[in-house]
């Protein structure tokens, strides 16, 4: 057994993370595989490959999953845009956070899902609305967790600027933004799986593209292995844009790791 | 003339949840030389930070006013240069850019920038580590690295709030000599903070000894040892003496301090 907090090598952890991988399709294998699951509920594995294979080579699968990734990444890129300076703005200055801050928790509570039926009514069911749920559900999570970072900044490293001659807007420009941009960039990493199940709930509904329309649309007929083969793609883009994201951090803030 | 001069400064901490205010300074008066090297002594919690921070302008003071150069302190600024007892480099800069904070803010253009951290990094013998992130240095390299930072601003005075108060003995000793050693070449005017006896005689030219809570000034000793100081000087008959003193003054207020 290993000791509490020792680190593991490099090879085994690798190893140890597509064990687990294995053993669950291992384990959904022999449930299906091998009768203990009705098909009708569950496809099994290779049942689920061939339906993917078929969706991305006759229906065109791969555009619905491009329109997905599109509307993500619209819709986080406009929120982070509006979210990341106002929470530094109510991180640095108390004022400010006493006016939102309040709002901002309320607005925080309400489910983007909840917003889908009368963003149809504003907006209709073009690309407007789906960008408008992801923005709803995004902006006030990263206007609140980066306010809270840089609130947290370490009031010596501050006082320390001060003495060397920062004015007040140095200190943000010069202290507050660089010692939490590497919290903000964590921050946007999380935030962005959110903005993945906004998306999907946003295409179930009065949508004519993308993985969400897919998954509804093989409701209807039980095709149970083209809804899982929907659902492992969204898991897939998000590990590669986890993985983007944490190789960025890597190469964007060197002295977080030296 | 005086460089600093603080005049009646006190300082009275608001009581917390309703309860009754601390005196944290007693007004002090203090009138510091130019070239003047001061150590401010005492015990714990006696309020000696209180004050090196009213001087920095982190801080205000209840009454009283501090003047540096004739003009009144109303905040902090460059002319103060400072160096805290926690490590306050800023992570995501490079020693060297550490060290070009000051500057950079200033818009001191950038050749001139390098030839004035080349000169520092040199003076407190960082030199090769000049690309180093904070978090690969030790905790005296730190410190190192915070006094070349404050010393490359040109401050008109330099504030050292128990700098080395976090680091091991040798590491400690060898920093002293070379404040020391900064010292008895810039002749800049220094504020220091301390609680330790030794180290307050060594470095200063005017230790001044605070009592405990409610900080006031007790005695004012000039330490007339000769420069350039060596640590053989911590073995000489002329520092035990001052040290003697030093230390029953000190040990009473640690006792009042206790009795309270």
């Amino acid at each position: 057994m290993p000791r509490p907090l020792e680190p593991v090598g490099n090879a085994s952890r690798i190893g140890l993370g597509i064990a687990f991988f294995v053993l669950f399709v291992a384990g959904w294998a022999i449930a299906t595989l091998g009768g203990f699951v009705s098909a009708t509920f569950l496809a099994d594995p290779l049942t689920m490959l061939a339906d993917g294979w078929t969706l991305l080579t006759r229906f065109g699968f791969a555009g619905d999953i491009a329109i997905t990734v599109w509307r993500v990444v619209g819709g986080f890129v406009l929120a982070a845009a509006v979210a990341v300076p106002v929470g530094i703005l109510m991180g640095a200055y108390k004022p400010v956070e006493a006016f939102l801050e309040p709002f901002v928790s309320f607005a925080r509570y309400l489910p983007a899902s909840a917003f889908v039926p009368l963003l149809i009514l504003w907006a209709g069911i073009g690309e407007t609305q789906k960008l408008l749920v992801i923005f709803i559900g995004s902006v006030f999570q990263i206007i609140l967790m980066v306010a809270v970072a840089v609130g947290q900044t370490r009031r010596d490293l501050v006082e320390a600027a001060y003495t060397l001659g920062c004015g007040e807007r140095s200190v943000v420009r010069r202290v507050l933004v660089p010692a939490n941009a590497p919290e903000i960039a964590e921050i946007l990493r999380l935030v962005l799986g959110w903005a993945w199940t906004y998306v999907i709930v946003a295409e179930l509904i009065g949508s004519s593209s993308g993985i969400g329309h897919m998954i509804i649309d093989s409701q209807a007929l039980l095709a149970t292995g083209q809804m899982i083969f929907g659902i492992i793609v969204i898991g897939l883009i998000g590990l590669v844009s986890d993985f983007l994201f944490k190789a960025a951090n890597r190469a964007l803030f060197p002295w977080k790791l030296a | 003339m005086s460089k600093l001069l603080i005049e009646g400064v006190s300082r009275v901490f608001p009581g917390v949840h309703g309860g009754a205010p601390t005196r944290a300074l007693e007004p002090i008066s203090l009138s510091v030389a130019a070239n003047d090297f001061i150590a401010i002594l005492g015990p714990s919690g006696c309020g000696k930070s209180t004050l090196l921070r009213i001087v920095a302008g982190l801080d205000r003071p209840t009454s009283g006013r501090v003047l540096l150069d004739g003009r009144a302190v109303q905040g902090p600024g460059a002319d103060r240069g400072m160096v805290f007892q926690s490590y306050t480099l800023f992570p995501w800069l490079t020693v060297a850019q550490n060290i070009a904070f000051g500057l950079r803010e200033r818009g001191v253009p950038e050749t001139d920038r390098q030839a004035i951290v080349a000169q520092y990094v040199e003076r407190v013998g960082l030199k090769g580590f000049e690309r180093h992130w904070p978090r690969q240095l030790s905790g005296g390299m730190q410190q190192r690295t915070a006094i070349a930072r404050a010393l490359a601003n040109n401050p008109e005075i330099m504030l050292l709030d128990e700098p080395f108060g976090a680091l091991d003995t040798q590491t400690r000793s060898l920093m002293q000599e070379l404040l020391l050693d900064i010292w008895e070449r810039e002749r800049k005017t220094v504020l220091f903070v301390t609680h330790d006896i030794e180290e307050a005689i060594f470095l200063a030219s005017r230790v001044v000894v605070m009592s405990a809570r409610p900080g006031r000034i007790k005695s004012d000793v000039p330490i007339d040892l000769p420069h350039p100081r060596h640590y053989t000087m911590k073995t000489t008959a002329d520092f035990s003496a001052l040290k003697a003193r030093l230390t029953e003054e000190i040990r009473v207020e640690v006792l009042a301090a206790g009795a309270h």
